[in-house]
């Protein structure tokens, strides 16, 4: 059976047995590093293709079908072009800040790689506090966005930062709600006792009505979080043009855009990890032979499978549904989602607590 | 109203008026001192001509004419009201605060036609650039550089 | 009598909505005085586009100055040329046949779908839908195509001259009319389904932009914009021109005076439109498509007055003539113009998204506009 732990003991094993052991985790750490931008880089390319196509399917038009089968070079071309681009800096920005601000949302969305588990025991750092350590740093990207859009100098991404910033921190709450629901049930922070919890199960199927609202409050506060339509406000393109990334250009532009993208990625991927199992396969409780054959799908398989069926459902919603205002987006989360979620946690302690999950 | 109900209602409101019928509609003549008075009656009268549908004005070479479409919604009568104007010092009084269709109309005819509204609340240049020289839609008006006629 | 005009004070954010803006459709220039992201002044600076055309069209001969038209409310040309072509008539005393008169309110109708498409989607895209942007400009290829195959233009028809319309009909017209309306039906259902019902959109439509019938009177707003606030101004009804008096149909009237209620009228009209055409296209009369008329036309001495209901509202072309072959003076009274200055009225106290959404559901035309 194909598996990417193999290929992680071997290089570990290799590496130890040729170097001194400081050696050997330094470059372990440039191999990790190279890695993380290449999956970047992949990631980036593949997921605005997919954004284009599924874009083109629900308009009844064809997308991006020039460059290479199905239009998948489209991307990298579009890429080049944005590289070649000069790199304005507008006279009116803070010239420091506004050029460290894409690299701040950048190196967040990077950050947030390190817990997450792609496949069985692969996985970059499996540090005991994983979930909340993605919570706290996501958080961090708020810096960035306000960053952008206080330093470029022009009121429309000044109103993007400023609304971005009011609705980054109001939907933390309730998609930090919704992940300690599912961590009442698990009892552990750690990514791997997360999925190995869910091998008789996924905790949607196992958690009855209480994981189902946590599951969905989810996908609407990481659909807020990564500023997606229809909670695209700090761009609101009929509004203010682009919000806070309105005076950016180029490769600047571009980091930007690629942050947004990661972070459905990271996103969907803690959903599908809390939710649906990460990269565990679809097992049924006590059948065994049926639990049996399930294994035979390769886990990676398993995880980018869920992780990419979420990004789906997400530009599914984009490409639907008109953008809500301002108060309306605050209304949302303040008078609905969060005292649901609330509400939702303590049901979950009582569920928990009296053993009625399977 | 008829024609004819107008015409004696208008005699009635204003009778230095001067009533022209040979047109679609009711034209009626006023002096541009008394104008504003009879604007006022005939919104609140029971002409009750309360919406503006066209407000313009003519350039006769020697002398300039405001003309005034009026309506109204409730009787379906309409009347057309012209003031003869001076060509060197064209004046009127606004008539936006009883229609207020006509603050951006006046404002047209001001930059188009020079004549100036007294009491509008914000005549500046509508359409044409800030620092524009001249009235373009006066039948004098030449551009060498933008030549407007064909 | 009415409120002042707002004021802008130390430390309010004076944003700039065009000339370049996403959600303007073209060089309209608004002032927004913000406090915040409530919205207290909207000033327009207009003249992005203004060519002139009334003075263009004062040394036009009247059979030119019509085409010239085409260009200020250039999604419904037919209807300006169309409130032309009539004032024409009207001054030279032409009896326009019938088989003229039937073409042109078709012509008339489907610009008016086709206009009426272009906004739902323009301003679903305002408020951040995508896809209704698509859906609408596939059906409205479909007009474009049978515009295209009659007169020979998508956009800028050119279709109509003083006493009657300028070829006979494509061979194909009926027939493709007919297969348009059967899938513009089932088109409109599916509009419905996408954006209509959906709450978000109706919680950005509903209560926004309110405008009351006596506001819209006094602001001299027309069209949709009024229909919306419950005036009765369709010029189709008031003063019924061609075969307008012939056919059945309802003038949409709604009391809800906010985006919502523009919004239903609009798309209300369009099924009223195909009713229109379904009366008409299969009784086109055989005769002439164009009454003779002189080669030089002169309207004789005085003014000359016609309205006519385009896709946005009234359109009045006001004519002085000396009894020349061109006119002394010509106004053309735009129903974007009005409409535009209810626009400060209708968003004071609203937030940035209400003044998009109103925008959207004024559905301004800036050529019209500027003129």
């Amino acid at each position: 059976m194909f598996s990417l732990e193999g290929l992680t003991n071997f290089i570990h094993e290799w590496l130890n047995g040729h170097l001194p052991a400081t050696f050997a985790l330094l470059v372990e750490f440039v191999i990790v590093g190279v890695a993380a931008i290449g999956l970047f880089a992949v990631l980036g390319l593949g997921l605005v293709w997919m954004e284009r196509k599924v874009a083109a399917v629900m308009q009844i038009r064809l997308g991006p079908n020039r460059l290479g089968p199905k239009g998948i070079f489209q991307t990298s071309a579009d890429t080049v072009k944005l590289i070649m681009k000069e790199a304005l800096t507008p006279s009116n920005a803070d010239k420091f800040l506004f050029n460290l601000a894409p690299f701040i949302v950048i190196i967040v969305a990077m950050l947030i790689l390190v817990p997450i588990a792609f496949a069985r025991n692969f996985q970059i750092w499996d540090i005991n506090i994983g979930v909340l350590y993605v919570t706290a740093v996501s958080s961090l990207s708020v810096i960035g966005i306000l960053m952008a859009g206080w330093s470029s100098g022009n009121k429309y991404s000044l109103l993007g930062a400023m609304r971005s910033g009011a609705q980054i921190v109001s939907y933390e709450l309730s998609a930090g709600l919704s992940i300690i629901s599912i961590i009442v049930l698990t009892g552990s922070l750690k990514i791997s006792d997360i999925v190995a919890s869910q091998e008789n199960g996924w905790w949607i199927f196992k958690g009855h009505i209480p994981a189902i609202i946590a599951f969905v409050i989810f996908i609407i506060a990481a659909t807020a979080e990564t500023n997606r339509a229809p909670f695209d406000l700090a761009e609101a393109e009929s509004e203010l043009t682009a919000g806070f990334h309105t005076e950016y250009g180029g490769m600047k532009f571009a980091l930007f855009f690629l942050s947004e993208y990661i972070n459905i990625f990271i996103v969907c991927a803690i959903c599908a990890t809390l939710f649906l199992g990460g990269w565990m396969p679809f097992h049924i409780g006590s059948w065994t032979a049926f639990n049996h054959i399930m294994d035979y799908i390769p886990s990676s398989i398993w995880f980018f499978g869920k992780t990419i069926f979420l990004i789906f459902v997400i530009m599914w919603f984009r490409w639907t549904f008109p953008r809500l205002r301002v108060d309306q987006l605050l209304n949302l989360e303040w008078k609905y989602l969060l005292p649901i979620s609330m509400f939702n946690v303590l049901l979950m302690t009582l569920m928990a607590i009296m053993g009625w999950h399977f | 109203m008829t024609k004819e109900e107008l015409k004696i209602k208008i005699t009635e409101i204003h009778p230095e008026a001067i009533i022209d019928e040979s047109g679609e509609w009711l034209n009626v003549s006023v002096e541009a001192a008394a104008f504003r008075s009879f604007a006022e009656q005939v919104r609140m009268d029971e002409l009750d001509l309360d919406y503006v549908f066209c407000l313009t004005c003519v350039d006769w070479k020697t002398h300039l004419t405001m003309v005034y479409h009026l309506s109204s919604t409730t009787h379906r009568h309409n009347i057309v009201i012209k003031v003869k104007l001076d060509r060197n010092k064209p004046e009127i009084e606004t008539i936006c605060d009883i229609w207020r269709t006509a603050e951006l109309h006046e404002r047209e005819v001001f930059e188009m036609y020079g004549v100036v509204f007294l009491h509008h609340p914000d005549l500046r240049l509508l359409i044409l650039p800030d620092d524009f020289v001249g009235y373009p839609m006066r039948k004098d008006f030449e551009d060498p550089i933008n030549m407007i006629k064909l | 009598m009415f409120e002042e005009i707002g004021t802008t004070e130390e430390g309010d954010l004076i944003i700039n909505v065009g000339p370049q803006h996403p959600a303007t459709h073209g060089v309209l220039h608004l002032v927004l005085t913000l406090n915040g992201e409530i919205i207290k002044k909207v000033e327009p600076h207009l003249g992005y586009i203004h060519r002139s055309i009334e003075k263009m069209c004062e040394s036009l001969s009247y059979r030119q100055f019509i085409y010239v038209t085409s260009r200020m409310d250039y999604l419904s040309a037919h209807i300006n040329n169309h409130a032309c072509a009539l004032i024409v008539e009207k001054g030279l005393n032409v009896e326009v046949p019938q088989r003229a008169q039937y073409i042109r309110v078709i012509m008339d109708e489907l610009t008016r779908i086709a206009s009426h498409e272009l906004w739902w989607s323009a301003m679903s895209m305002d408020l951040g839908a995508f896809t209704p942007y698509f859906l609408a400009f596939r059906e409205r290829e479909k007009i474009n195509e049978i515009m295209e195959e009659t007169c020979g233009a998508r956009l800028t028809m050119n279709y109509m001259v003083p006493g009657g319309v300028m070829t006979e009909l494509h061979p194909d017209f009926q027939e493709k009319v007919k297969s348009f309306i059967v899938d513009f039906k089932k088109t409109l259902h599916e509009y419905d389904e996408l954006i209509t019902g959906n709450v978000i959109f109706q919680n950005r439509m509903k209560g926004v932009g309110y405008i009351s019938k006596e506001d819209v009177i006094t602001y001299g707003c027309t069209g949709p914009v009024a229909r919306a606030s419950g005036l009765r101004s369709d010029i189709r009804k008031i003063a019924p021109y061609d075969v307008y008096d012939k056919v059945e149909f309802d003038e949409i009237i709604e009391t809800g005076g906010d985006c919502f209620a523009r919004y239903q009228v609009r798309i209300k009209e369009m099924s009223q439109s195909i009713r229109i055409i379904e009366q008409l296209i299969d009784n086109i009369p055989e005769g002439d498509f164009q009454a003779k008329t002189k080669a030089v036309l002169k309207l004789p001495k005085g003014e000359f007055y016609q309205r006519v209901e385009t896709a946005r509202g009234e359109l009045g072309v006001y004519i002085v003539s000396e009894g020349a072959a061109q006119p002394y003076k010509i106004k053309f009274r735009s129903p974007g113009f009005s409409n535009l200055s209810a626009l400060d009225h209708m968003v004071r106290g609203h937030k940035i998204g209400d003044f998009i959404a109103a925008m959207g559901t004024l559905d301004l035309v800036i050529p019209d506009i500027d003129r």
